[in-house]
């Protein structure tokens, strides 16, 4: 098999073996978990990275709907690599972490088997070429990560902000669907990489605004972009390990690279660098001041991803060479000390009982291991040599200092980094330095947490180091997803150290000034408190109500519950729709003399005719019922005598049948009375004569239509020599057009299904023999 | 409406309809017939004697209860496709096995397309069945 249809295949196998890991013992747990995406991890860092670095991409294509052009194409460019690598590199870590974390909840099989299909959906994104697949895989992540934001769906809290992230990210996905077909035909190609040659043309192209407005929406709801920011935070109801993976790593980053992956066919115009940058710059501000305020250890983390966030969106509205590869840079840096962040907070938790930041202190000695992995990723997140965030920070300034409006968008970046300096020290610092303070802790005697929960941070915080003394080693990655974003751009070695220039001193004032912060962390908080902005959440909220106004009071009048007004819409919207296609044929004949009547028929209508006044007059329903039923056979005979035995049989059945049916129900109902006011009945009487007057002259203006030639024709030629059957109403039923009966049977047994659960469930409140 | 010659009557004749309808399923790919009306007639032969007699009557009659007809009637519609699939490439094409004689019935022509009207028969027996018991259940109680 193919390598990327090989990588995804293992991540869809795992679900089910995720299922059934909690029943395992509970020292085998934690590597089975991991092993299938740590086999996908070393696929794509063995062979297929070394087919993406060489050629530039690795490429597979099935036929999947051929007529509408659409085939299940993938190509795994230089930056998608780079994210399939984070996203089951990191998923391994955390599928360890978890099954520590988790393992003994009743229904971890549920989360795990959710968080595969969440790996698949991300590694499917990154290698996705077509738009509708791109757009499938993206719907699949809103999709998962909405099951395992609502994992603890006792909890109403937890409910909401799933629904709150599936909304918002929901609302992102039609966007990207609208925008995918607009760049599609702008572009004139369904491909990622075809579209990339596109980019003037696309830029020049009448729909560009649409295109743009519609894709930055998508990507600003999945990476909680203002004013598109409320949801991350609140999406820290689902489990640490949930958290630490689509909240800091994977999903929110599923927005930045539709960014990256949009900037080489849509960036690039004046409309794009606005709205990025400020987009962005606000993100950056709001985030950390959110995270500001926060005493839970997830919360402050959850500002600062989102601070982080709107830094990437930023670079990436700069960019430039140099800002793209900032950009890149600081998401890998990003990727590694925010998942090990995340998990040393849950492990704190798990063992402390407690997330909140004034409590905890003093623990270094009580978790050693804990406390070093959240030592290196925090100081890797303040951005201090020699860790790989202090590469990502130096590069985003040297980005700014050479942008448009460089001097504000670096007081940005200085400001957005120095609150990140603080935010980093508070969660992944502070708990663990300073006297112990015990006593206050929910469970007293906190311990080490167990080694499944300690592998995953260690790791990723000591890559963090690792990489960023020796930045060569992951240079080819980070060269060839630039290559993949900026074209044929210049290349250079990222470095560590690159002498005493404008960015290091930078880096000096962001440290000085993000201890400033810290120290003045009160008074801004009440500063802000004092300015009483907007909350975004209460705005979602407002808005959430409204639409539920409106589709309360729409549903009132269309779904009343009475079926005078269903059959008043239903009639007259066909009727005004008839209307208007006679309007239009206006010009043909009314008649067209249609051949004469026969005796036979002249008497069939004549009876027909007779038994409908009488259905419309009776005093009772049994009349009624007996007089529809005169009218039915009646319609059975026309089908007879003009030779449609089948139509005609059915009819007769159907009729009878009914007719029984009716009488049952008859016998159900209160006893017949005339409720209908003198108005009413005139105004049904109106409508009804209205629609059997168009109906009529419909059905006379049809014969004068000419149709071209019918189908029935064909299909009687084709029914035996290629059906076998010479009834060919039966071969159309079961042979040419029999998912058409299909469909039609499997909507007969839901009505059946129906009436019974409607009927049922009302007589067994009552009488239970 | 309790009739003693209606009640026994109708023994005969919903045998006897229920052996026409089988008739009529088969013979319908060539002739007026087919898994609709034999699903018809065949819910009529029920629903007879649950008039003639009583619900407990018809549904012993009927042995399967109507919600395992219509399940066994999708699923057998819905796995007749799989041989076009396997075969053709194209989901619910028709597919037959060799044609046969066989003395008084004549040519003999098997295939999936017969196969998908009797899940058609199947699912149509059980839904009407299924209602007319949801509706017509009540009366019998409280009469």
């Amino acid at each position: 098999m193919p390598l990327l249809p090989l990588i995804l295949f293992i991540l869809v196998a795992a679900i089910p073996v995720a299922l059934y890991v909690p029943r395992l013992p509970k020292k085998l747990r934690g590597g089975i978990l991991a092993l299938p995406a740590a086999l996908a991890f070393a696929l794509l860092a063995g062979p297929v990275a070394q087919q993406v670095l060489e050629a530039g991409s690795l490429r597979f294509s099935a036929a999947w709907i051929p007529q509408l052009q659409i085939d299940f194409a993938l190509n795994l460019n230089g930056m998608g690599l780079l994210l399939a690598l984070l996203v089951t590199g990191i998923g391994s870590c955390i599928m360890l972490y978890a099954s520590g974390y988790m393992g003994d909840h009743p229904q971890a099989n549920r989360l795990f088997a959710f968080l595969y299909a969440f790996m698949l959906a991300m590694a499917g994104l990154a290698m996705a070429d077509h738009l509708i697949v791109f757009f499938i895989f993206w719907e699949l992540t809103s999709v998962t990560s909405y099951l395992l934001i609502g994992f603890n769906h006792q909890d109403a809290d937890s409910r909401r902000s799933a629904l709150q992230a599936l909304l918002i990210t929901g609302m992102g996905g039609v966007a990207l669907l609208a925008g995918s077909i607009l760049l599609a035909n702008a572009g004139g190609s369904w491909y990622l990489s075809e579209l990339v040659d596109q980019q003037a043309t696309i830029l020049a192209h009448a729909n560009y605004p649409g295109i743009l407005g519609l894709i930055l929406l998508a990507a600003f709801t999945k990476s909680a972009q203002f004013p598109f920011h409320f949801w991350l935070p609140n999406a820290m109801a689902a489990p640490t390990p949930v958290s630490a993976y689509l909240h800091s790593a994977t999903m929110v980053k599923a927005g930045i690279f539709l960014l990256l992956t949009m900037l080489p066919i849509i960036g690039g115009s004046r409309a794009w660098f606005i709205t990025l940058t400020i987009a962005g710059g606000i993100t950056l501000l709001l985030g950390g001041l959110f995270g500001l305020k926060q005493d839970d250890l997830k919360k402050i983390l959850a500002g600062s991803t989102l601070a982080v966030l709107g830094l990437l969106t930023l670079l990436i509205g700069i960019g430039s060479d140099k800002a793209v590869l900032a950009a890149l840079l600081f998401l890998v840096g990003h990727a590694l000390y925010k998942a090990a962040l995340f998990m040393t907070a849950g492990a704190v938790d798990h063992e402390t009982g407690t997330r909140d930041a004034r409590i905890l202190s003093g623990l270094r000695k009580l978790m050693p291991w804990t406390a070093a992995a959240a030592i290196l990723a925090a100081l890797s997140k303040m951005g201090l040599p020699p860790f790989f965030g202090f590469i990502g920070k130096e590069y985003a300034y040297k980005a700014s200092l050479y942008s448009e409006v460089g001097g504000l968008l670096t007081t940005v970046l200085v400001l957005g980094n120095a609150m990140l300096f603080a935010l980093a020290i508070r969660a992944g610092i502070v708990p663990f330095i300073n006297k112990p303070n015990t006593d206050a802790l929910p469970k007293p005697r906190p311990h080490e947490a167990p080694i499944s929960m300690l592998i995953g941070p260690l790791l990723l915080a000591s890559i963090g180091i690792l990489v960023g003394l020796a930045p060569q080693l992951i240079q080819p990655l980070i060269d060839s997803a630039h290559q993949s974003i900026a074209g044929t751009g210049e290349l250079s070695a990222v470095k560590l150290w690159t002498g005493i220039n404008l960015p290091l001193i930078l880096s000096i004032v962001t440290v000085v000034s993000g201890f400033l912060v810290l120290k003045i962390r009160q008074p801004i908080n009440r500063g802000i408190q004092k300015l009483s902005l907007p909350d975004a959440d209460e705005v979602y909220d407002k808005v959430l109500a409204q639409i539920l106004l409106f589709a309360n009071w729409q549903t009132r009048l269309l779904q009343s519950g009475y079926l005078r007004n269903y059959l008043i819409i239903i009639i007259s919207t066909t009727a005004g729709l008839i209307t208007l296609k006679l309007l239009k044929f206006n010009d043909y004949p009314l008649y067209d003399g249609v051949e004469g009547l026969s005796a036979f028929s002249a008497v069939i209508s004549v009876i027909m005719l007779f038994a409908i006044g009488l259905a419309v007059f009776a005093k009772s329903r049994l009349t009624a019922l007996i007089a529809l039923g005169v009218i039915g056979f009646g319609v059975a005979s026309i089908f007879a005598i003009y030779s449609a035995p089948d139509l005609a049989i059915t009819q007769i059945l159907v009729e009878t049948l009914s007719v029984v049916l009716f009488a049952w129900v008859v016998y159900k109902l209160p006893v017949f009375q005339e409720f209908s006011s003198k108005r009413t009945i005139r105004f049904d009487m109106i409508l009804s004569a209205t629609m059997g007057i168009l109906t009529t002259i419909l059905l006379l203006k049809s014969e004068a239509l000419d149709m071209g030639t019918s189908i029935s024709h064909q299909l009687s030629e084709w029914s035996y020599p290629l059906a076998n059957g010479a009834n060919i109403v039966n071969v159309i039923l079961v042979d040419f057009r029999a998912l058409d009966t299909l469909g039609e049977i499997v909507v007969l047994s839901i009505a059946a299904v129906g009436v019974w659960a409607l009927i049922d469930s009302q007589r067994q409140k009552p009488t239970k023999k | 409406m309790h009739s003693s010659l209606l009640s026994i009557s109708a023994r005969y004749l919903s045998q006897l309809l229920f052996v026409l309808s089988l008739v009529v399923l088969y013979r319908g790919h060539n002739l007026p017939g087919g898994g609709f009306i034999g699903g018809l007639i065949a819910a009529s032969a029920v629903l007879l004697i649950a008039l003639a007699r009583n619900w407990d009557d018809a549904l012993a009659f009927l042995r399967f209860s109507p919600l395992n007809i219509i399940v066994t009637g999708l699923s057998i519609a819905v796995l007749s496709g799989i041989p076009g699939l396997i075969q053709n490439g194209a989901y619910l094409t028709g597919e037959w096995l060799p044609f046969f004689e066989l003395p008084l019935l004549g040519k003999i022509k098997l295939g999936t397309p017969l196969l998908f009207d009797i899940g058609v028969y199947l699912a149509v027996v059980g839904s009407t069945i299924k209602c007319a018991h949801s509706l017509g259940m009540d009366i019998e109680e409280s009469t």
